[in-house]
């Protein structure tokens, strides 16, 4: 077995996971991000509402709300350094009934005391001037201006990326089978590949936080995975809303919302489902049903027939609390938690990354400056979004911009093959397309599947049958049609 | 940015795209340009290795590629020009295409007149909504099609295929001489939408089983899929949850229908026709954007290739004399879907192609029937009729009017309508 | 001895459900077709089924690993799985022409496979997508 040694092992490497790699690249550390999948971004990071939250919602005092405000006000120059997709459309909770109109007044009165800034009242007029697809029932909404998108998968994506070109170590596929502790303190986190001896944890993992808190004997907190479904539509539906449309909120979500993504698809959901089974991301056919009903209430004209794909994502809630879980666990100072992220977990990470980062220090990591740290990491360079003549320019720099891989999305050979090259180790089919958005569109991969393998078979040097949606068992071709064994690869025969 | 200019500039190099560029050139069209984004011209034909293409055309059966030869070889005989791994990415109302291309760069194209012969995409997993995990294994037909018959990879062992299209029977046949074992084809209404020679030489021949009246309610399986649950549909199409069945497999193939691709039309602002996801035309098959004409997939989905070549080779002699300024002027008359039609194509019929040719109506009907009457009318009165022994929405209806036939103003519209035998409607 | 064969004529796209009743090498008896071509087609069907076979042979060298190909005329039905078993056991050296033969009696048919389409030798570019 490998013997690894760092100062900080991150488990978990998602939106949270990524963001405290990153902040923790800042110093002199030898740090670890570990996680159990073949990628990073792959848990509730790949399916979430993907928004910027002002931060009315929380309970005034609570984590969510300190530091959903404190994360909406870093993201824009986050998404500048990383060079990731971020708008800020601000964002609206509109009132249908008259009745519902006095919760507007709470959530506004809320996020004053939370110290959001901007935000008002806007009547039915304003509101239909703005949202001219909403429902003309409409009597009156919240407008909440700091509000934004950002593609979540690209972000944590980025932060891991720049994480590792400031140093820090990835291992993926590296499930987390025990921690080992000498008189309550932490001494090293055991995975299949390495065992890394370390001086503190930190536990970003999501829906398994609790699982990986009893290993160090921590039983005051579970999570609950709550499910949200979501319709994707297509992209020459994103007119249809100019900022994200919520209902006014229930007890226990934000409500069935209708958004733009920072990609331009129009995107309905989520419901909000508790289970029990921490790996169950199906769809059902009464979870969307009930999307959809929702949704046409706010957009009665909602586009049904051009739903480009559907999804299911899990948000881990610790209970009892339903706040983030921050801080050390009882009684193992080096071990610290970052756990129960939900929503709006996505907009406070940074600042997440940041209290953790205070944890430690308070733990006694000394945390000295590096002189290098280089904030700034650059994106895969798109096609898509550059006018003619910079696209000429691109494909004389390399020809292989100008062959498009897949139609729907615009994306280029150029693209493709410089995913496969970045810091982050991209293996699967999933990452290439989170990558690129390869397969992301109308004809979600129909046309662009088998180019897209044999450009990663002929970059990784794989037979075709051998390339993986999203490793595992996950291989798109199962074998060779009879007539052909060919000099391509060495795949069995049928 | 490389400069190009033509006379014709088809988008395309499909079955449609091949027959409209080389009707242009001999319909008098100097320069004459193809833009495909593939590596070879052919389109879908070269997957298609099945035979049974060009039966109505030629009196002749032929496999997809001998079709796309034979359409090949005659465009390049004719001195079309042909631009591989090209892609069109604009087009402009001025007649300025936009293109890319590995070697040459971006190409700004200007062109006299335009074809577009695009083609279609297949209906996928999201827009049939099938709920349930998102495990490797789930293909559209046309895809698996693609990595047997041109990559040689088996995409699963255990195959469920949902919908009764024409590609999922062709694979059916294809996937089990493949040594692949096809489960069934669950298919959602109460008839099949193949032709029926594909049922009966795909399915039937190999003895697999078509279960009308089913959907696939649910994929199961984390990596790979597991299983599928199909089940029972009632009349209106809703699920019969205690008829829930789960089938064993690692492969669901969708054969759930096809949608003209019309991203480049869109952008251009032509005008879309909702029912076939198509431009709107006119007998010559221009669009809405004069000097823009369209064929094949791209205008409605058609289930016989015969039938594109058709309409391609008035695509292509319309762009010709457009482009040499010969087109004729006149007036137009719309045409309309009438009881028991979906929907009729060409939209709008030139008055002086009445008078002076034949002119060909496509319809697709709401459901199969027997002992019908296909009836024209114009201001109320019936026209034009025709029986038609047996309709099926899967089959396309063509109308054949000869010349002078109907005498028609351009106010009010051509109605097409369905008669049952003996009634009046 | 008498055998009833229910079949759908395929010779136009009314598709008539026919039954058809058999002694020996002669029909018998035949409902359900319309017309005459659908006698044909169930007597052709029951006695002598044949139809034309297409597959992929292996190519050597190509700008695709296979080759669709077809039998040149309809072959009779019982004999597709030695057909598709003699085409898995092929490899062709590209290039090949259109229609060039690949196996001059397939499966003791007496009938050609032949490529259905040319198919030129691997470039450089075609590998690159």
């Amino acid at each position: 077995m490998k013997r690894l040694k760092g100062d900080v092992v991150i488990i978990g490497a998602g939106a949270i996971g990524t963001a405290v790699a990153r902040e923790l690249a800042r110093y002199r550390l030898k740090v670890f991000l570990i996680d159990k999948y073949p990628d990073v971004a792959c848990g509730s990071a790949k399916a979430c509402t993907a928004i910027i939250h002002a931060g009315y919602d929380a309970t005034p005092g609570s984590w969510k709300a300190k530091l959903n405000i404190r994360g909406n006000m870093m993201y824009p120059q986050i998404c500048r350094e990383l060079e990731v997709d971020y708008q800020c459309t601000g964002s609206l909770v509109v009132a249908l009934t008259e009745d519902q109109v006095p919760h507007l007044y709470e959530l506004l009165n809320r996020g004053r005391t939370n110290g959001v800034p901007g935000l008002e009242i806007i009547d039915r007029k304003e509101l239909l001037a703005r949202e001219p697809y909403l429902n003309p029932k409409a009597v009156a909404a919240l407008w909440a201006p700091t509000a934004g998108l950002v593609n979540p998968w690209a972000l944590a994506i980025a932060q891991a990326e720049n994480a590792v070109e400031n140093g820090v170590q990835v291992l993926l596929e590296a499930p987390v089978t025990g921690i080992e502790l000498d008189q309550s303190q932490v001494i090293a986190v055991e995975t299949p590949q390495a065992v890394i001896e370390t001086r503190y944890v930190v536990n970003a993992a999501g829906r398994y936080a609790d699982a990986v808190a009893a290993l160090v004997g921590q039983n005051n907190f579970h999570i609950v995975p709550r499910k949200g479904e979501y319709y994707v539509f297509d992209k020459r539906f994103g007119y249809m809303a100019n900022s994200p449309l919520f209902p006014v909120p229930t007890a226990i979500s934000k409500g069935i919302l209708v958004t733009p993504s920072v990609d331009g698809n129009l995107l309905i959901g989520p419901n909000a489902r508790d289970q029990e089974d921490k790996e169950d991301l199906d769809t059902t056919a009464e979870g969307l049903s009930e999307v959809l009903s929702q949704a046409l209430n706010l957009m009665p004209d909602l586009p049904v027939k051009d739903a480009i794909t559907n999804f299911a994502g899990l948000r881990a809630v610790a209970r009892p609390s339903n706040d983030f879980v921050l801080g050390p666990a009882p009684g193992v100072p080096n071990f610290i938690n970052a756990a129960g992220i939900q929503s709006p977990g996505l907009t406070a990470a940074p600042a997440i990354a940041q209290v953790v980062s205070d944890f430690l220090q308070v733990a006694g990591l000394e945390l000295v400056g590096k002189a290098k740290f280089n904030p700034f990491r650059h994106d895969i360079v798109t096609f898509r979004d550059k006018d003619p003549e910079e696209q000429a320019r691109l494909i004389q720099s390399d020809p292989r911009y100008g062959q498009i891989v897949c139609r729907c999305e615009t994306v280029t050979e150029a693209e493709i093959v410089q995913a496969l090259e970045r810091p982050i180790p991209c293996l699967t089919i999933d990452g290439v397309k989170r990558r690129t958005h390869a397969g992301m569109g109308r004809c979600q991969a129909g046309f662009c599947t088998p180019r897209v393998v044999e450009i990663m078979a002929r970059e990784l040097g794989l037979s075709w049958d051998k390339v993986t949606k999203r490793g595992g068992d996950s291989r798109l071709l199962l074998a060779h049609t009879k007539g052909s064994v060919t000099e391509r690869g060495a795949g069995e025969n049928a | 940015m490389r400069k190009l200019d033509c006379d014709v500039a088809v988008i395309g190099a499909g079955p449609a795209g091949l027959a409209a560029a080389a009707r242009a050139k001999t319909a008098g069209a100097k320069k004459v340009l193809i833009i495909e984004r593939d590596r070879e011209p052919g389109g879908i034909l070269q997957q298609c290795i099945h035979n049974g293409f060009g039966l109505h055309l030629f009196k002749e059966e032929f496999t997809g590629p001998e079709y796309a030869y034979k359409f090949i070889e005659e465009s390049t005989t004719a001195g079309v020009k042909l631009l591989l791994n090209s892609m069109a990415l604009r087009i402009q109302s001025d007649g300025h295409i936009y293109a890319i291309n590995k070697m040459l760069g971006m190409l700004n194209i200007t062109a006299g007149a335009i074809v577009l012969a695009m083609g279609c995409r297949e209906r996928n997993r999201g827009a049939v909504t099938i709920p349930g995990s998102r495990p490797s294994g789930i293909f559209t037909a046309g895809t698996a099609q693609r990595f047997v018959n041109m990559e040689g990879y088996l995409p699963g062992r255990k195959i469920v295929i949902l919908g009764s299209g024409d590609v999922g029977l062709i694979m059916a046949r294809r996937l089990t001489w493949e040594g692949a074992k096809v489960i069934g084809v669950y298919e959602l209404m109460p008839f099949s939408n193949g032709l029926t020679r594909n049922m009966v030489q795909c399915l039937q021949d190999n003895n697999i089983p078509l279960h009308l009246s089913h959907t696939v309610t649910k994929i199961h399986g984390q990596e790979r899929v597991e299983a599928v649950t199909v089940c029972k549909v009632d009349e209106q199409l809703n699920p019969v949850r205690e008829t829930e069945q789960i089938v064993e497999c690692d492969t669901l193939l969708l054969s759930v229908g096809l949608i003209p691709e019309n991203e480049l039309t869109r952008d251009a602002k032509i005008e879309i026709d909702p029912v076939t996801g198509g431009p709107t035309v006119t007998d010559e098959m221009e669009t809405s954007l004069p000097g823009v004409f369209a064929c094949g997939n791209v205008v409605h989905v058609h289930d016989l290739v015969d039938n594109v070549t058709r309409e391609s080779w008035l695509a292509g002699e319309g762009a010709a004399l457009y482009a040499q300024g010969r087109q004729v002027d006149g007036g137009f008359i719309a045409t309309k879907a009438g009881a028991g039609v979906r929907y009729v194509v060409p939209h709008k019929i030139r008055l002086a192609s009445l008078k002076r040719k034949n002119t060909t109506l496509y319809l697709r009907v709401l459901e199969p029937d027997v002992g019908v009457k296909v009836e024209l009318l114009l201001a109320g009165k019936v026209v034009f009729s025709r029986r038609e022994q047996v309709v099926r929405p899967a089959e396309m209806v063509s109308i054949s009017i000869p010349p002078e036939r109907i005498v028609a103003s351009a106010t009010g519209g051509l109605e097409v309508r369905l008669v049952k035998e003996g009634e009046r409607a | 001895m008498t055998e009833t064969h229910e079949l759908i004529c395929i010779a136009c796209p009314v598709g008539c459900r026919v039954k058809a009743i058999t002694q020996g090498d002669k029909i018998v008896s035949i409902e359900g077709n319309q017309c005459k071509r659908g006698e044909v087609y169930v007597k052709d069907e029951i006695f002598r089924p044949t139809r034309v076979v297409t597959g992929t042979v292996r190519v050597r060298g190509g700008a695709l690993p296979v080759l669709p190909v077809k039998t040149e005329e309809p072959v009779p039905k019982p004999s597709i799985p030695a057909i598709l078993k003699e085409w898995s056991q092929l490899v062709v050296t590209a290039p090949i022409q259109f229609h060039q033969v690949i196996v001059a009696d397939v499966a003791g048919t007496g009938v050609a496979a032949i490529a259905s389409r040319p198919l030129s030798k691997q470039k450089a570019d075609n590998k690159t997508a």
